[in-house]
Formats: structure tokens, C-alpha cells, sequence
């Protein structure tokens, strides 16, 4: 209960901000137009630029600057003396991690749901497979918004967005969602499949692309996994930070 | 005075406080105070004198490094979260969701505090009466101006009905007007609800508190009621004579029964612990020195005041 209060404060301080919101869903749906009208001027633009691949990637695109947006509301707060009023409050950290965790998955489902509105939009054909995308691109945005937590733990307001900026480039770099990891191989590909995004995004390919839970098994441990640590990381952050 | 007792009538027991940052600046050093039950106390110091460090103390901000401290009887080490549900505070930075309203910040603190929302809603509404924000209560705070978000966050402080009520200078960046309302509605406290209040004028420790303790550089150098600390730190009672055709003679007569007169700018200052005004005139008009004016003032506490925590903010730049 009291969570949800300061879930439902948190919420509107980040979209009463100015632009977040339209700026966390607008900009997935441009990139989603910009790759497809490249690909359909290209008759040679390779397979991943189609609209049935590029969406997952675009989503997960979407979900590293929930990294970005989270990490710097989180640096923001902990430098502001309303932190110390809520730290004398009698909260546990759970309320403060879910009040944390709570509205950003909320901006991730929407952010996720505005992509394939788009897709549809653009020519993608409707299935059930969109639907259950949706068992792997939330633990997917609970990593993304778990890293968010982390690095506005440890990182100042002013640093905070230029490591959350890298953590895109990685994310999407190495989740496969610029070219076929396959296809560079080597070392690039074993780091990538160390790393939850690149199952993440095998995994909702495959339930786009039509595919059944059931074949997607390992990669859903993977990710929950990764889900897992990264919550019990981003507490440990904010509690050392924040701790008496 | 850890008995029942003692814990009856104590708000606050604080033992052997202390806090150290780094390795060399001691912040808070041992102090030791007890706090009544309904009592407004004022803890006064200039900058850097350790207020705020002891204030997060007692809220569980802040672990100390050596010592203890109950609030209610609860320990701030071993029950941080039974105390943090018996007090509020008021951070010394105004502490408000910047894009909230000032309703729905008051009401977002009342919840968080376990209230149930329509009791929170009568109680946020009364509040902003109180602190005059009432009419605008359904503004974005991030417009207000420093004076109201101080009294906002003052308001904030209050929706948990908390026993003991920290306020870390409640009134800085306040008009005169809403100190002296504030200065009221924390009266109105007394008696009721323990208010521990950090301020840099003496004023006003002076005109609210029940008792105040001076500190300076992390140390307790006075303690009691201004009356008393009037009394125990007894300054000089001042008096300033203009007068025409002072002689030298008339001023050496002064000297004989009060050792400490000087002559700056035609003005006569004399200064003693007891002053009796028959005694000057008499001196004065004996010698044919005619009165133009005459002033006389009693001890200050003021002067106390800056005489105690001298060397405090100088020490601090050091
Ligand atoms: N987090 C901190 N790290 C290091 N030093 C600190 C910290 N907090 C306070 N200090 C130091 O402790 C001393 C006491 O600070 P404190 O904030 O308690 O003073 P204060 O009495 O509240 O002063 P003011 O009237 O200016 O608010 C100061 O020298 C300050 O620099
Ligand atoms: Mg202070």
C-alpha cells in the first residue's frame, strides 16, 4: 500500500516532467518508420531489417532508455533532501524498489504495446504470438529498469545519463539487434549470449515468428535469472547508497 | 535516567552522542541531553556547530559513531523503524515532490505514514489552512516561492500527528509575517506533542522554546531556559550617558565604584554586573555634568550567545 503510494508519486513526477513519456514511446515508433522505409528501399538490406525482426530489437531499443529515464530519476531523488524525508518515513526498502520498479514497467508496456501498434500499422500480421512476447519483454524491461536502479545508485545526476547512454550501445549491440550475431561470431557472439539480451531477443523472435513457449525454455531461465540478480543488485545499490 | 521513570517523562534521552567525519572533524561530540515530553526545545549553534548531524541522528539518518539515543523509549540503533513511525522531521533543505501539488504532497505523506486516505485528505486540507497555502493547495510546487515550500514542508512534517516533531530551522527564508504564524502554530504544540527545533537566532529560541541548549562545534555549552541561562551566564548591564562639560574628575568618580567606564566617541559607557542608576546620576550630577540623554540596557543573551560559541565558524574555514 504504501509502495503503491510512492509508485503512484514517482509516476507522476516522471510524467508531469516534460516530454518523458511522449519522448520514451515517440522515438521507438520513429526508428520503427526510419528502418522500415531503409529496408524497403533496399532490396539487399538484410533480414533483420524486416518488420517481423526489427520490432523485438526496436523494443528492446525502447527498454535501454528506460535504463537511461530510470537511472536519472533515481540519481535525481537521491540528491534531493525529499529522499531524506522518505528515508525517515517508516518504509522498507521493498516499498522504495517497487515504487521504483512499478511505473517504469507500466512505460514499458506501453512503449512495447505503441511498437507493435506501429509494426501492425506497417504491414506485421497479427498473432497470438505478439501477445505472449509479452512472458519475455517484461522480465527483459525489469533487467533494463533494474540496471536503471543500479546506476542511479552509484552514479551522480550528472553521470548517470552518459553510463546509462553506454549501456544502450551494449545492450543493443550485443542483444543482436543491429545485425545477426551469428553472422560476426567469435568472441562478440559468446559475450553476447553471456548476457541476457541476446536470449531476450532470440527468444521473442521466435514467439513473433510464430514459435511455442515450450522452444524457448532456456533462454526464459536465462532471462529470469538475469531478472533475479539484477533486482538483488539494484537493492543492494540503493540500500548501500542510502543506508544510515 | 534510563528507568521507567525517566522514559515516562522523556521524550528524548540522548547518551554520549557522537559523530566523526573522516578522521578529523568531530561533529557531534558526546553530547548528553534529555528531552521532556510536550516540551519545545530549541538547539542553537551557529554554522557547522552540528545540529543537523545530531537531528539525522535521532531520525535514523545518520548512525552515530559512538553512543545512543531513545526517542519515546524506542533505541535509535537497535528499533530505527519504531522510532521512524513516532517522529517527522522537516529536512533544513525544503523537501517537496517538485512536480506534485501541495495536496497531493501532503497526502502522499499522510499515506505513507499508514493514514487512511479520507482522514489524510481533511487533515492535508487543514494544514495548508494553517499554513496559509490553502488557496493554493492544487498548484504544481515547483511554482511556489522559497517561503512557501518551506511552509509546505513544514506541513508535511505535521500530517503523521507525529509525538516528537524535528525542525531542522523552520524558519529560515521566512517573512516576518509567517514566522510569526509559524512561531504560533508552533506554540500551539506545547504541551502536546515534543517539538526539538534547530535555529540560528536567539530570538527565537528565546520567545518559543521551553528550554534550548547551546552548541558549538559538536559540543554542549549551555543548557536550560533562557531565564536561567540569563541568570548562570550573568552578563554586564549596560549604560550609555551623553552628557555635556564630562570632566575628567566625574569619570574618575565613576571609576571609583564601577572599575569599567569608557569614553568613546562623547559617550560614557559604563558596564557592571549591577547597576544602580541613583549611584551614576549622582556621581555624574555632583560634578556639575549636565544629562542629555541616557540609555540603559540589561544583560542580553545575545551577547552571551556570541560570547560562548566564539571562534565556532572561524574554526570551521581552518
Ligand atoms: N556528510 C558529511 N560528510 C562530512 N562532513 C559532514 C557531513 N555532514 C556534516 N558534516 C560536517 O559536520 C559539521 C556539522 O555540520 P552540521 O550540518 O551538523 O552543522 P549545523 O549545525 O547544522 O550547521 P548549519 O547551521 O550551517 O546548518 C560541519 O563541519 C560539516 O561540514
Ligand atoms: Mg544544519
Amino acid at each position: 500500500m504504501k509502495a503503491l503510494s510512492l509508485a503512484g508519486r514517482n509516476l507522476k513526477e516522471v510524467y508531469r516532467e516534460i516530454a518523458v513519456i511522449p519522448l520514451s514511446v515517440g522515438q521507438p515508433v520513429v526508428f520503427l518508420l526510419l528502418f522500415n522505409y531503409f529496408s524497403k528501399s533496399d532490396p539487399a538490406a538484410p533480414d533483420i531489417f524486416r518488420i517481423d525482426m526489427l520490432v523485438p530489437g526496436i523494443i528492446l531499443l525502447s527498454l535501454g532508455f528506460i535504463t537511461l529515464f530510470s537511472a536519472l530519476f533515481l540519481a535525481r531523488d537521491r540528491q534531493s533532501a525529499f529522499l531524506t524525508r522518505l528515508l525517515a518515513a517508516p518504509l522498507t526498502p521493498s516499498d522504495f524498489i517497487l515504487a521504483y520498479i512499478i511505473p517504469y514497467i507500466l512505460i514499458a508496456i506501453l512503449q512495447t504495446v505503441a511498437c507493435f501498434i506501429m509494426a501492425l500499422v506497417l504491414g506485421m500480421s497479427f498473432h497470438a504470438g505478439i501477445l505472449l512476447s509479452f512472458i519475455v519483454f517484461i522480465p527483459l524491461a525489469i533487467i533494463c529498469i533494474a540496471l536503471g536502479m543500479i546506476l542511479g545508485s552509484l552514479f551522480s545526476e550528472n553521470v548517470a545519463p552518459g553510463i546509462g547512454s553506454i549501456a544502450i550501445m551494449v545492450m543493443t549491440l550485443l542483444g543482436g539487434v543491429w545485425m545477426d550475431l551469428s553472422w560476426v561470431g567469435g568472441w562478440f557472439e559468446r559475450i553476447a549470449y553471456i548476457l541476457p539480451f541476446a536470449h531476450g531477443l532470440d527468444a521473442a523472435r521466435v514467439l513473433i515468428g510464430g514459435g511455442a513457449v515450450s522452444s524457448i525454455g532456456s533462454e526464459l531461465i536465462w532471462i529470469l535469472g538475469y531478472m533475479i540478480v539484477f533486482i538483488s543488485l539494484g537493492i543492494l545499490s540503493f540500500r548501500w547508497k542510502t543506508k544510515p | 535516567m534510563k528507568g521507567e521513570n525517566g522514559n515516562l517523562v522523556s521524550a528524548v534521552e540522548i547518551n554520549n552522542l557522537s559523530r566523526r567525519f573522516g578522521k578529523h572533524l568531530l561533529a557531534v561530540d558526546n553530547l548528553n541531553l534529555s528531552i521532556k515530553r510536550g516540551e519545545i526545545f530549541a538547539l542553537l549553534g551557529p554554522n557547522g556547530a552540528g545540529k543537523t548531524t545530531t537531528i539525522k541522528m535521532l531520525c535514523c539518518l545518520l548512525r552515530p559513531s559512538s553512543g545512543n539515543a531513545t526517542v519515546m523509549g524506542k533505541d535509535i540503533l537497535q528499533a530505527p523503524q519504531a522510532v521512524k513511525q513516532v517522529i517527522n522531521v522537516s529536512p533544513q533543505e525544503t523537501a517537496v515532490a517538485r512536480n506534485l501539488t501541495a495536496l497531493e504532497n501532503l497526502i502522499l505523506m499522510g499515506k505513507i505514514y499508514g493514514i487512511n486516505s479520507g482522514k489524510t485528505r481533511a487533515r492535508a486540507e487543514e494544514l495548508l489552512e494553517m499554513v496559509g497555502l490553502g488557496k493554493r493547495s492544487g498548484e504544481a510546487v515547483k511554482r511556489f516561492s522559497g517561503g512557501m515550500l518551506r511552509r509546505l514542508s513544514i506541513a508535511m512534517a505535521l500530517i503523521s500527528d507525529p509525538c516528537v516533531l524535528f525542525l531542522d530551522e523552520p524558519t529560515a527564508g521566512l517573512d516576518a509575517r509567517s514566522r510569526k504564524s509559524l512561531w504560533e502554530l508552533i506554540e500551539s504544540f506545547r504541551g502536546k506533542k515534543t517539538v526539538v527545533l534547530t535555529t540560528h537566532y536567539l530570538e527565537e529560541a528565546d520567545a518559543l522554546a521551553d528550554r534550548l541548549a547551546i552548541i558549538n562545534k559538536g559540543r554542549l555549552v549551555a543548557l536550560g531556559t533562557s531565564e536561567e541561562l540569563k541568570q548562570k551566564l550573568a552578563g554586564m548591564e549596560t549604560m550609555t550617558i551623553k552628557a555635556e562639560d564630562l570632566t575628567q574628575k566625574a569619570v574618575e568618580r565613576l571609576e571609583e565604584n564601577y572599575p569599567r567606564v569608557t569614553l568613546t566617541d562623547g559617550k560614557l559607557i559604563i558596564e557592571a554586573e549591577k547597576l544602580d542608576f541613583d549611584t551614576v546620576v549622582d556621581c555624574l550630577r555632583a560634578e556639575g555634568v549636565r544629562i542629555k540623554w541616557l540609555s540603559m540596557k540589561e544583560p542580553s543573551l545575545d551577547e552571551i550567545y556570541l560570547k560562548i560559541t566564539e571562534g565556532g565558524q572561524m574554526d570551521e574555514s581552518a
